[in-house]
């Protein structure tokens, strides 16, 4: 099996067994861990399979291409370390799921936790083999989310969901961290692959950019690896189902970070600043922790503790920055794994058989399982570092290397005392969760009549046990080539003679050990009284406690502050921030008369047509007008507005623009509807004087937006003359009056612009126009009027009055008198407007017109009979449906997009010719056609719902008052 | 001509402004279409004014020589169809607020 093939099944069958995982039923509990287990061992023979040829070549290696721009290749990279952390992760998975097939209920849904494992599984292996820091990391972003999904697996329990989010929040930032230090790194080395990061300490070390990189790093493994002071997330994670904390928490999730310090450690380690910042965090989690995790009542949450003590001791094993200590370091990530793994099991079994893990209420559960007991016995003695066992072989490592002076401090010399005071917290919280558990008085109402689990959940915590005994009785000849093989791979020539034996002679690490076991058995007796009624954590620091800082932290940055910089920064009313909005353009306009690109000159009016000037003198007087009556003669005002809209749509027309010319007129009558349409909604406004503000205050308030206003004007003014007094410059104009007719087949340059040369514009466009149509259309369903407009407005109720009064008149003849002579001129206006929107659409493209124009005439033959006769009498007539036309049309202006991929041109190529038709003769045909009448047909669709969904609501609360009438009658009969 | 188009311009964002920065919702609406128009017809004029040269082709093929600049006339067409859907959000939205609020004050309630 080649290299490649190889690695890239152990990365990809986890993530296939988890997709399959994810399809099983509920309660397959069966089947999922076939499918789970058979993943695992596979991968684990296939990396047993391996390891000839791995310590033939040393390193295995498959590439495969990614990113070949940035330099970057999907580089996978075994070696001896990878191998060893590789196969903790597939072996105890293994073990784990069998374990989780009689640890998880027939109630739980197991597809997801299974899927969640194997996916987990992955993203580790991912982590361990991978020959490139960038896919390192993306990996290691993995198992953070697939942490996070399995702690909160239960997710009914608000336990699970916060400590998953607090694991999530805590390693993501972590994670944040490591990718601005890799970067970093990768600047320094420039190239992120593995093999050329390690080949590169030196220049690492001595480059001005290693302080930055290394605290980022470290940010970024000691989250992961919950060390001091990031610790807080681990015991909070134990909300999750035990296998979880078994293979995550206690085995190799968290062993990550200190994967990655092990990694870099020949190029990062041995300076100052390393063994400072390493050595401080790992000594504060290695006492802290083992303090902590005295003070425990819940099983899991003295194993997380004491996991976290147990990485404080790795980590100030790296800090050092001898080859010993990262052989021991190396030793004991490996020897943890084993028996805290397996405690995680003892643990998990007693909470499945007792229903509590509160140490507080179990005991003397010897005498029920003593098959589990002894089992957690051996394991809990090899956490304390007792002799013959893993645990102790490389405690006996650390406390050599403790001694030892390496940097000249008081970190150094403190050293010795620091691990024996720690090892002693270890033999002490190893024998209360051994004694408090298994001895003593036995429990008393608990849930069930515990004893001994299935044999087969038993299993994995009997062999990892068994491997605990093994390499503590024979470490040379078990443990000790994979062993050097590992330290080779990370060391290389730097590799120390290291001897795996029980026995050294009588020594000074021999002394610590025998004092430590002695001590805390001393301790535990001390204690055990106290315990047995404390409150949770240890006395004083009990209120330091990590969570609640954090939650604090959360609520303070995430609630407080923003809501403090919100306040501070902006305002709730919409009033003042639309005057900022407007101060702010208008400064942003004077930049280019600050800059000098428009120069100042005297304007003249040599040239002025008193035609237009008469026009826009009425149009300017319409504008002001408008500004001066929107408050109180709303009417007015829109028909003033409709009079600057005809000046605008004048100027079109003389000023060479006929196609903006009508398009404005149409777009002015339907405006005009739209706005009349919203009058009914608003409340009434009466002349009067308000009299609770301060007249001065008023006026300067006014005489300041009046001040604003001016300016606006003035600059406005000032910038277009600017412009238009300048020299014509050469512009794509030309461009596209060249190209129009040989490359669009079309005379209207501007029609040919929009449907043909910049058509991907107009499809945005378009789209634009159907999701504002879509948009008020689905605001007016759920829309409640005001109280005051409920009823029908009062010049209805005096003609139904009026009309209700006289006996040969019915509610409504008034209104249908009053607009005999209209409606029937506008009823029969509907097919001859439909012939001029068909009209302006076909010549659209050689003179003005086009596909917006024709919509908004068609869609005003559909308003105006609705003016004519009453929504209820066109509704029963006439069927528009015009979200039909806005899906249809934007369908079809896409399909005729995507037909030139067809003829294998680009998105929206167009293509015309003249066809001859008999009787009409050549007329010209394109593409562009097409498309412009998806355009057509859309501002059709947008413009009627707008104008009618805005026209319904007078119908529906009609229909609801109606309702509410019989309503009332019925209840008085 | 050009001084009395940019002055028309002027007049008609300053009212649009004006009425932009007044309480009340209805006048809001009226000022951004005053200000809609003020806007078309700035863009419009920046391909300069020119009397009875529509980019309308004679023959195969033209210059600026001949023609109106086409390209301000095609952002300023599909900007009038748009600038009518943004009024009719606006005051849709502005209508459903008052329904909500119970009064047409912008911000929702009255000072």
């Amino acid at each position: 099996m080649t290299d490649d093939v190889l690695l890239t099944i152990l990365i990809v069958l986890p993530f296939v067994g988890s997709l399959l995982a994810a399809t099983f039923r509920p309660n397959a509990r069966n089947s999922e861990a076939w499918l789970a287990g058979g993943v695992a061992l596979i991968c684990l023979f296939l990396l047993i399979f391996a390891y000839p040829s791995l310590v033939e070549r040393e390193v295995l290696r498959s590439e495969a291409e990614w990113i070949p721009a940035l330099g970057l290749g999907f580089s996978l990279r075994l070696d001896g370390f990878a191998w060893m952390f590789a196969l903790l992760v597939t072996g105890i998975g293994f073990l784990v799921v069998l374990y989780a097939r009689y640890y998880m209920s027939p109630n739980d849904p197991v597809p997801r936790f299974f899927s969640f494992l194997l996916a987990f599984m992955g993203s580790m292996l991912g982590i361990v083999i991978a020959g490139n820091l960038i896919i390192l990391l993306f990996f290691w972003e993995l198992t953070s989310i697939f942490s996070f999904l399995l702690i909160g697996y239960w997710n009914h329990t608000a336990g699970a969901r916060d400590g998953a989010r607090m694991a999530l929040v805590v390693t993501g930032f972590g994670g944040v961290a490591l990718l601005a230090g890799v970067v970093l790194i990768g600047q320094i080395v420039g190239s992120y692959d593995l093999d050329q990061v390690l080949a590169s300490g030196e220049a690492i070390r001595s480059h001005a950019l290693y302080l930055p990189a290394l605290v980022l790093i470290l940010l970024g493994t000691l989250t992961k690896s919950a060390q001091f002071p990031f610790h807080f997330w681990l015991p909070n994670a134990m909300a999750a189902p035990t296998p979880v904390s078994a293979l995550l928490h206690s085995a190799t999730m968290v062993k990550a970070g200190v994967f990655l310090l092990t990694r870099l450690w020949p190029v990062m380690a041995g300076t100052p600043e390393w063994f400072w910042l390493l050595g401080l965090a790992g000594m504060a989690a290695l006492v802290l922790g083992a303090f902590f995790a005295i003070f425990q009542h819940d099983l899991k949450g003295l194993l997380a503790y004491s996991t976290i003590s147990h990485l404080g001791l790795i980590t100030m094993l790296l800090s050092l920055g001898s080859p010993l200590g990262a052989v021991a370091a190396i030793f004991h990530m490996m020897n943890h794994a084993t028996f805290k793994a397996s405690l995680f099991m003892a643990a998990g079994i007693i909470d499945h058989e007792t229903g509590t893990r509160d140490m507080r209420k179990l005991g003397g559960l010897f005498h029920y399982m003593p098959v589990t007991a002894t089992l957690a016995m051996v394991a809990s003695a090899a956490m304390a570092g007792v002799p013959l066992l893993n645990g102790f072989l490389s405690k006996e490592m650390f406390f050599a290397e403790a001694i030892e002076t390496h940097v000249h401090s008081l970190l150094d010399t403190s050293q010795p005392y620091v691990a024996v005071i720690a090892s002693t917290f270890a033999v002490t919280y190893s024998l209360r969760f051994i004694h408090s558990v298994f001895f003593g008085a036995r429990p008393r109402d608990l849930a069930r009549e515990p004893h001994e689990p299935p044999f087969w959940m038993r299993v994995p915590s009997m062999f990892l046990v068994l491997a605990c005994l093994v390499v503590g009785i024979f470490p040379a000849a078990t443990i000790g080539p994979y062993l050097l093989t590992a330290v080779q791979s990370v060391l290389g020539d730097r590799t120390p003679v290291f001897s795996l034996a029980i026995w050294h002679g009588f020594n000074l690490p021999l002394i610590m050990s025998a004092v430590a076991l002695v001590a805390g058995a001393l301790l535990y007796l001390a204690l055990r009284n106290y315990l047995q009624h404390s409150p949770v954590g240890p006395p004083v620091l009990r209120h330091l406690n990590g969570r609640h800082l954090f939650e604090r932290g959360v609520i303070l940055l995430s609630l407080k502050w923003s809501r403090a910089a919100e306040m501070a920064s902006s305002t709730h009313r919409l009033q003042p921030q639309l005057r900022i909005l407007l101060l702010a353009a208008a400064l942003a306009a004077l930049v280019p008369f600050a800059t000098g690109t428009l120069g100042l000159r005297w304007p003249t009016a040599s040239d002025l047509d008193p035609a237009l000037a008469l026009v826009w003198l009425a149009g300017a007087a319409c504008a002001i007008g408008a500004a001066y009556q929107a408050k109180y003669h709303r009417l007015v005002a829109l028909v003033l507005l409709g009079g600057a809209g005809l000046a605008t749509c004048i100027t079109f027309a003389w000023f060479s623009a006929p196609d903006l010319a009508l398009t404005q007129l149409l777009v002015e009558v339907v405006t005009t509807i739209l706005i009349l349409l919203g009058l009914r909604w608003l409340p009434k406004r009466f002349e009067e004087i308000r009299t609770d503000e301060n007249p001065l205050r008023r006026r300067l308030r006014r005489s300041r937006d009046l001040g604003i206003a001016v300016a606006v004007g003035a600059g406005m003014a000032t910038l277009a003359y600017a412009v238009m007094v300048l020299p014509v410059p050469e512009t794509v104009g030309s461009y596209f009056l060249e190209r129009a007719y040989t490359e669009g087949g079309g005379r209207n340059v501007v029609n040919v612009i929009l449907v043909d040369f910049r058509g991907f514009d107009t499809l945005g466009e378009i789209t634009v126009l159907a999701a504002v149509a879509l948009t008020i259309f689905a605001l007016l369903r759920r829309f409640r009027p005001a109280p005051d407009n409920v009823g029908s407005p009062l010049q209805q109720r005096r003609q139904n009055a009026f009309d209700e009064a006289e006996p040969d008149r019915k509610a409504g003849d008034t209104l249908g008198d009053y607009l005999l002579v209209p409606s029937v001129i506008m009823k029969w206006l509907f097919p001859v407007i439909i012939v001029l929107a068909i009209y302006l659409f076909l010549r659209g493209h050689d003179l003005p017109g086009g596909g917006f124009a024709a919509g908004i005439t068609l869609a005003t033959a559909f308003i105006l009979q609705y003016l004519a006769s009453g929504t209820i009498w066109v509704e029963d007539r006439l069927r528009i449906l015009p979200v039909n036309w806005i899906g249809l049309s934007l369908l079809l202006a896409a399909m005729t997009g995507m037909a030139s991929w067809l003829f294998g041109y680009p998105f929206l190529t167009s293509y015309s010719q003249y066809v001859d038709i008999p009787l009409i003769g050549s007329v010209p045909a394109a593409t562009a056609m097409v498309f412009d009448l998806g355009v057509f047909g859309l501002v059709v669709g947008a413009t009627v719902l707008m104008l009618i969904a805005l026209a319904h609501q007078s119908v529906r609360n009609l229909r609801a008052s109606r309702t509410t009438t019989a309503q009332a009658v019925r209840e008085e009969s | 001509m050009a001084l009395l188009l940019a002055t028309c311009i002027g007049i008609l964002a300053g009212s649009g402004v004006w009425l932009l920065l007044r309480p009340r919702t209805f006048q809001v609406v009226i000022g951004l279409s005053l200000c809609a128009l003020a806007v078309n017809l700035f863009i419009f004029s920046m391909g300069r004014l020119r009397s009875g040269a529509p980019p309308v082709l004679a023959s195969t093929s033209g210059t600026l020589a001949d023609y109106a600049d086409p390209v301000p006339q095609a952002l300023v067409l599909t900007a009038i169809v748009i600038g009518f859907a943004t009024t009719a959000l606006l005051l849709v939205v502005l209508l459903a607020a008052r329904g909500l609020t119970g009064t047409d004050h912008v911000d929702g309630q009255e000072r």
